[in-house]
């Protein structure tokens, strides 16, 4: 069962991945980015509903090591990991349909 | 199929909640379809969604953030009684009445409707534009700016807009270069003032982007010279788009009239279109002033309107 969103740090960030044996979608966003918020409920109601992912956000102002890693260089951008790889990439804010359809094959 | 509404407002930028603030206090128990989430303007609260600081709004002497001001706009929409569904019309139908609003297979009746639509970022229109969209090409620099600290990065437009964003972007970038077409400015005084005073901005003048570089991530474009046809290759990181806008009117092909630029067309001094019983206020309608102000002021008389017009059906 999925468990809401969890904010992932530079410590918890590979800890989190690579222990997961379901796929994650990472949410990279900011507190100034508009497009950010307009997702937010969508991913919100998404893992209350998809007990087959969970969903994990990085705050980009405070963990851009993170950013930088994974060279986002957008917000919002989604990358979805399975076993601990990126396997899909988001850039962009969807609808919630729009959302599900892209990552319906991880579902 | 649901009962016939008094008034559906298409659109939730300031036109559109000003008309639902107006026509739910009238209460006339507006629906506003307010369109879905996007990394364009055309997102439910619309363009300010995209801009951090606004000044000149009034009633913030300190400013104010685009987004919290379109969040309060539609509290207080929802205060009164307006209704949202946030998705996207995706068909309209005015060629009778109750007119036909359509979300999908969803479909909305009402007697009258405000359109309120907006307008949107224009493209450049290159290959491998979109493809960058993400990677280095951006049309939101509050979004996007962030991720180009120190970096060298472009900005293309002349407008007050290309401006704000290439003013916003020296937050991070070392450099911001502005490219614009002609050797003049159509950006406000006080937007060129501010540009040219900033040490880290420099212009590339009767200059255009005709070309983009970069498999994985933008790294470089080819200016040409307007005047010469000359063209050179400039190394950098990011490009921002600022090059003014397009209504969002493809609804409306056939449906209502439209100026040879797309924007919709109004009857002077109202927001009465062709179709009796169709109002249009906002940037989907003005070409000339497309301010946050002017957008909610004509949002007021699309509510007012289409009050008395009601009002007069029904005797």
């Amino acid at each position: 069962m999925a468990e809401g969103i969890s904010d992932l740090t530079g410590s918890t960030f590979d800890e989190t991945i690579g222990a997961a044996s379901e796929p994650v979608l990472v949410d990279f966003w900011a507190e100034w980015c508009g497009p950010c918020k307009m997702i937010a409920p969508i991913l919100e109601e998404i893992a209350a509903e998809q007990p087959g992912i969970r969903i994990a956000k990085v705050n980009v102002d405070e963990h851009s090591d993170i950013a930088r890693r994974f060279e986002v260089m957008s917000i919002p951008t989604l990358i979805l990991f399975k076993d601990g790889e990126p396997a899909k990439r988001l850039v962009g804010a969807k609808p919630k349909g729009a959302l599900l359809e892209e990552i319906g094959e991880f579902l | 199929m649901s009962s016939t509404r008094e008034v559906i407002i298409i659109g939730s930028g300031p036109a559109g909640l000003t008309a639902a603030i107006y026509t739910a206090r009238a209460n006339l128990e507006p629906l506003v379809i307010e369109g879905e989430p996007s990394s364009t303007s055309d997102q439910p609260g619309g363009q300010l969604m995209l801009t951090t600081d606004v000044e000149n709004f009034p009633g913030f002497p300190d400013g104010v953030m685009g987004p919290e001001l379109m969040s309060n706009f539609r509290a207080q929409a929802a205060r009164f009684g307006a209704e949202f569904i946030t998705a996207k019309v995706t068909r309209v139908d005015f060629s009778a009445r109750p007119f036909g609003v359509w979300v999908g297979d969803d479909e909305y009746r009402a007697d009258s409707v405000i359109v309120s639509t907006g307008a949107q970022s224009l493209m450049l229109g290159l290959q491998d534009e979109e493809r960058l969209v993400g990677h280095g090409v951006s049309t939101c620099a509050t979004c996007d700016g962030f991720f180009f600290r120190d970096q060298e990065i472009m900005v293309v437009g002349g407008g007050d807009s290309a401006l704000e964003e290439a003013t916003f972007l020296t937050r991070f970038a070392s450099k911001v270069t502005i490219v614009h077409r002609r050797d003049e400015l159509r950006a406000s005084k006080i937007m060129q003032d501010r540009a040219f005073a900033n040490p880290k901005i420099e212009f590339a003048w009767n200059s255009q982007v005709v070309a983009l570089h970069g498999e994985q991530r933008l790294e470089a474009v080819t200016l040409e010279d307007t005047t010469t046809g000359q063209q050179h290759r400039v190394e950098v990181s990011g490009l921002f788009i600022a090059i003014g806008h397009r209504p969002n009117t493809d609804l409306f092909v056939g449906q209502l009239d439209l100026k040879d630029n797309g924007y919709l067309i109004t009857d002077p001094d109202s927001s009465r279109t062709a179709v009796d019983g169709v109002f249009a206020c906002g940037d989907v309608q003005d070409d000339i002033y497309r301010q946050a102000i002017t957008a909610a002021g004509s949002g007021c008389m699309a509510a007012l309107d289409a009050e008395r017009w009601l009002e007069a059906q029904s005797h």
